[in-house]
């Protein structure tokens, strides 16, 4: 095992952005799904993505944490920097990015095991905690995924018996656990209530100061709401085939974006006009 | 504040673990003996045929069963072979389709129907030695008249009940995979059910059908278990007919196999099981071929309409 | 035309109905033959053994001999049959699966006759004698090993089946904090398709206990049978005791050594059975858990 000396990343001016993405070009196959993105993201910032259907928000998303590796047809083109590590370099052992970066699902996804196997599960395999260190953990991602008082009695029951709303807190908290240092969410409240949303949105001011978040969202309200930057998406005619590509219009702080962006379309998707 | 508490460079490719290179190293295991087992099983009966080949040329397959390797021939196994075939495809294949539709199309999902069909698929399940037993005591014991006893007849309506639950499960399967908005069209202009069902949801199910057929078809030439429980001849038999007593190829390659090889002569037993036994792969590939045909031309037509 | 597309799927159901009565039936016919003396069929003599002409009926000789073919299959055909399955559904390359899958397609459709050449001509010959030098050719080891090589495809599909039932988004969750692929193999695809898995197991069980000609060519057809319980030793199984009863000539197609084979049916087709509908209520309960 090759241990190469820490390197801190650098705290300068720059040393706010976790991830600093250049031209970023994603193909399935023959199709390219989304077009020389280029973007910043800040650290203990939430960054919201936001744009029509099949933009690419969850592609470019997805691209964060090589979450692409397991779609057989993708294929990545461009600079993902994350601290300054290029996350597409041979070198990179994937799992270890995904580690670091994790990420919750528009689906709620819990395993099918109880409720305290769920949040543990990543905690364990990462092999930072012993066994008395795991309860811990796990009882605190709970308590910040607000769902340790739901769920403190039942924690041996099985994780599918939860409603919908607390499957997706229980996600939240299983990524949480491992103490990732970004979270990456896709349209995460899209399958919840208004209430359950509202929790989730509560959540993610109170862990923002310990993580950078990206959610994507289909809600305008909610990016205005939660999110301090917001990247808006679109889709252009491709004149390689009659299918759309998706570009990245403007990315600014989510109160220009929007009350005064810099690109029409943004404003006219805003707006609701366009969309 | 620094919310990094690893470095960057700990990203990289660290020494994969132990768990994941054994376990890949197993899954690799696994699949080549399970690819192995075939190609070399493949690959002797196809060493061990050759010498039958060369020896016997195509008298091999147009003789009698001989009392030596070097006379042999399976003539008597194909026409025994071909008359089940031919059986399975003119009695199960109509009738297990027939079942299929019924089970799809006209069944109310009642209790009764729905034992039906989990007694079809327990049927599924059944060992064919069983099918055997069956065979011996109806179509050999009470229906001598028309079978004449151990016959062809008697193999051919032993194996039609026997593939019969894979024809109509993989008959019910087409059809459930047919559109409904085919269905709906048919009765939009005034079609019966019946009507809609043959000429729609049939020729629409046709492919997935004939896969049925052609895995009864190989399965009911592969057999022999039942055929031994209904009397099939394992020695001489000099002469063929529908109601005499009979043989199938399956037989042979059991008997033979059996046989002690000879120093003598220039081929053995083991040689003549073997060609039979290739004989009876290619038979069943020559089917599964046809059907892979058939199949590709109905989903033309499919597409085409 | 509803009647008579009615009648046809009636049909299946006569046949069941046969299948009860004929094997009821003979068996019964058997009890007859003996006197209803059951003792007969446990055989507590020093050489107990199932040799019907002699009417010695020892079930336990027999019952043993599918029991030990029917292990020693399931010892390859587990390994082989899930290995297989899980490098199908999780780790093989598109181009490879398109060769992989195929190739246990066709091993499924090989007549089991040919498997039974198989054992004699090769298994015999050039694995089990070199290795182990039994003292017959024939014997459990070589036809359990060739039963095992005939269940590797059921294994196998019904296996790889119950993995792709599990949802890619429980791969997902489980990549997403982190986890190996080996890890999400083990930790969580495997233990999400487990009642499919333990329902394969179930069924191959089945079908290498059912298994005929393999256990009838390559298993030693010896009725004084596997009671020292070495797998090298040769040994007779329910199937193959049912063929040798029904392949004599004519004359001795009845009394007790005849009709033996309508009881030993009976049992083999509960047994089956048995374990079918236990495998059925198995995969039933995995439907319903997505
Ligand atoms: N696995 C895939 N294989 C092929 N094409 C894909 C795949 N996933 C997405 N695409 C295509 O890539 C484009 C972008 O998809 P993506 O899912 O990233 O959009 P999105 O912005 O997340 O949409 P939505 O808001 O509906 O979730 C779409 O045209 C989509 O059809
Ligand atoms: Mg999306």
């Amino acid at each position: 095992m090759i241990q190469v000396q820490a390197v801190q990343p650098e705290r300068t001016a720059e040393s706010s952005v976790v991830f600093s993405v250049r031209d970023l070009n994603v193909f399935y196959g023959e199709f390219r799904a989304v077009r020389d993105a280029s973007f910043d993201i800040n650290e203990n910032e939430i960054t919201a993505f936001i744009g029509p259907s099949g933009c690419g928000k969850t592609t470019v998303l997805r691209c964060l944490n090589r979450m692409n590796d397991f779609i057989e047809s993708a294929r990545v083109e461009g600079k993902v920097q994350y601290h300054g590590v290029d996350l597409y370099d041979p070198q990179i052992n994937s799992n270890e990015v995904r580690r670091r970066i994790g990420m919750v699902f528009q689906k709620p996804n819990p395993f099918p095991k109880s409720i305290f196997e769920n949040v543990a599960y990543g905690a364990k395999l990462s092999g930072r905690f012993s066994k008395t260190e795991i309860n811990e953990v796990v009882e605190n991602a709970l308590r910040q995924a607000a769902l340790w008082d739901e769920v403190k009695d039942r924690l041996k029951a099985s994780a599918l018996g939860l409603s919908g709303g607390q499957q997706q807190r229980l996600c939240i908290a299983r990524c949480i656990a491992v103490k990732p240092d970004v979270i990456l969410m896709d349209e995460p409240c899209s399958a919840l209530d208004p209430i359950a949303t509202a929790r989730i949105e509560d959540l993610m001011q109170e862990i923002k100061k310990d993580f950078s978040i990206i959610i994507v969202t289909h809600n305008m309200q909610q990016a205005a709401r939660v999110s301090d930057r917001t990247a808006f998406f679109t889709t252009e005619i491709n004149p390689e085939s009659d299918r759309r590509t998706g570009v990245l219009v403007e990315i600014d702080s989510t109160r220009k974006i929007f009350s005064m962006p810099s690109d029409e379309r943004t404003e006219l998707y805003v707006t609701g006009r366009f969309g | 504040m620094s919310t990094v508490e690893l470095s960057p460079t700990d990203l990289r490719n660290r020494e994969k673990s132990r768990g994941s290179l054994v376990l890949g190293f197993g899954l690799l295991v696994a699949v080549t003996f399970t690819l192995l087992s075939l190609f070399v099983l493949l690959a002797r009966i196809f060493t061990q045929a050759i010498p039958a080949f060369r020896e016997r040329g195509t008298d091999f397959i147009t003789d009698t069963i001989g009392s030596e390797p070097g006379i042999s021939g399976i003539w008597p196994g194909l026409f025994g072979s071909f008359g089940i075939g031919v059986g399975v495809l003119l009695l199960a294949v109509p009738l297990g389709l027939a079942a299929a539709i019924y089970l799809e199309e006209y069944a109310k999902p009642t209790r009764f129907n729905r034992f039906v069909i989990v007694n079809i698929r327990n049927l599924a399940g059944v060992p064919a030695v069983i099918y055997g037993v069956l065979g011996l005591i109806i179509f050999v014991g009470w229906l001598r008249p028309i079978t004449n006893g151990g016959s062809v007849i008697a193999a051919a309506l032993t194996l039609s009940v026997l593939v019969l639950p894979v024809i109509i499960i993989t008959g019910m399967e087409a059809i459930r995979s047919v559109p409904t908005g085919i269905r709906e069209a048919g009765y939009g202009v005034g079609a019966t059910r019946w009507e809609v069902t043959r000429d729609h949801v049939v020729p629409y199910a046709m492919p997935g059908i004939l896969t049925g057929t052609v895995l009864a078809l190989s399965r009911a030439l592969g057999e022999a278990a039942p055929l031994i429980m209904i009397g099939a001849i394992t020695g001489l038999l000099p002469e063929t007919s529908l109601t005499g007593k009979f043989t199938a190829i399956p037989m042979l390659i059991y008997n033979w196999s059996g046989r002690p090889d000879s120093a003598g002569g220039a081929i053995g037993w083991s040689n003549s099981a073997a060609a039979a036994g290739l004989v009876l792969l290619v038979l069943v590939i020559a089917f599964n071929l046809t059907g892979v045909l058939l199949r590709q031309k109905f989903e033309k037509k499919r597409v085409g309409t | 035309m509803r009647a008579v597309l009615g009648g046809a799927a009636m049909v299946t159901v006569v046949i069941s109905a046969l299948i009860l009565f004929v094997l009821f039936r003979g068996a019964i016919d058997f009890f007859r033959s003996i006197g209803w003396d059951f003792g007969i069929l446990v055989d507590d003599s020093a050489a107990p053994g199932w040799f019907p002409r002699r009417e010695r009926f020892d079930l336990l000789t027999i019952v043993l001999g599918s029991i030990v073919m029917g292990l020693l299959a399931m010892i390859v055909a587990v390994p082989l049959g899930l290995g297989t399955a899980v490098y199908l559904s999780e780790y093989a390359p598109p181009r490879v699966r398109r060769i992989v899958k195929p190739a246990v397609e066709v091993l499924a459709g090989i007549p089991s006759v040919i498997v039974g050449y198989f054992a004699l001509k090769f298994i015999a010959p050039n694995i089990v004698d070199p290795i182990f030098s039994p003292d017959q050719p024939r014997n459990m080891l070589v036809a359990g090993m060739a039963i095992g090589v005939l269940v590797v495809p059921i294994m196998a599909s019904i296996c790889e089946d119950a993995l792709r039932a599990v949802p890619m988004s429980l791969r997902e969750a489980s990549f997403g904090v982190g986890a190996r692929k080996s890890t999400t193999t083990v930790r969580v695809v495997l233990p999400a398709a487990v009642s499919g898995i333990v329902a394969a197991f179930i069924i191959a069980t089945s079908r290498a206990i059912g298994e005929t000609m393999v256990a009838a060519m390559a298993g030693g057809r010896d009725g004084s049978g596997p009671r020292v319980l070495s797998p090298l030793e040769p040994g007779l199984t329910m199937t193959a005791a049912m063929t040798n009863a029904a392949g004599g000539t004519d004359q001795v197609k009845a009394g007790a050594p005849f009709q033996v084979l309508f009881f030993v049916g009976l049992l083999l087709f509960v047994l089956t059975m048995s374990l079918n509908m236990i495998a059925d209520r198995v995969v039933r309960k995995y439907r319903q858990k997505y």
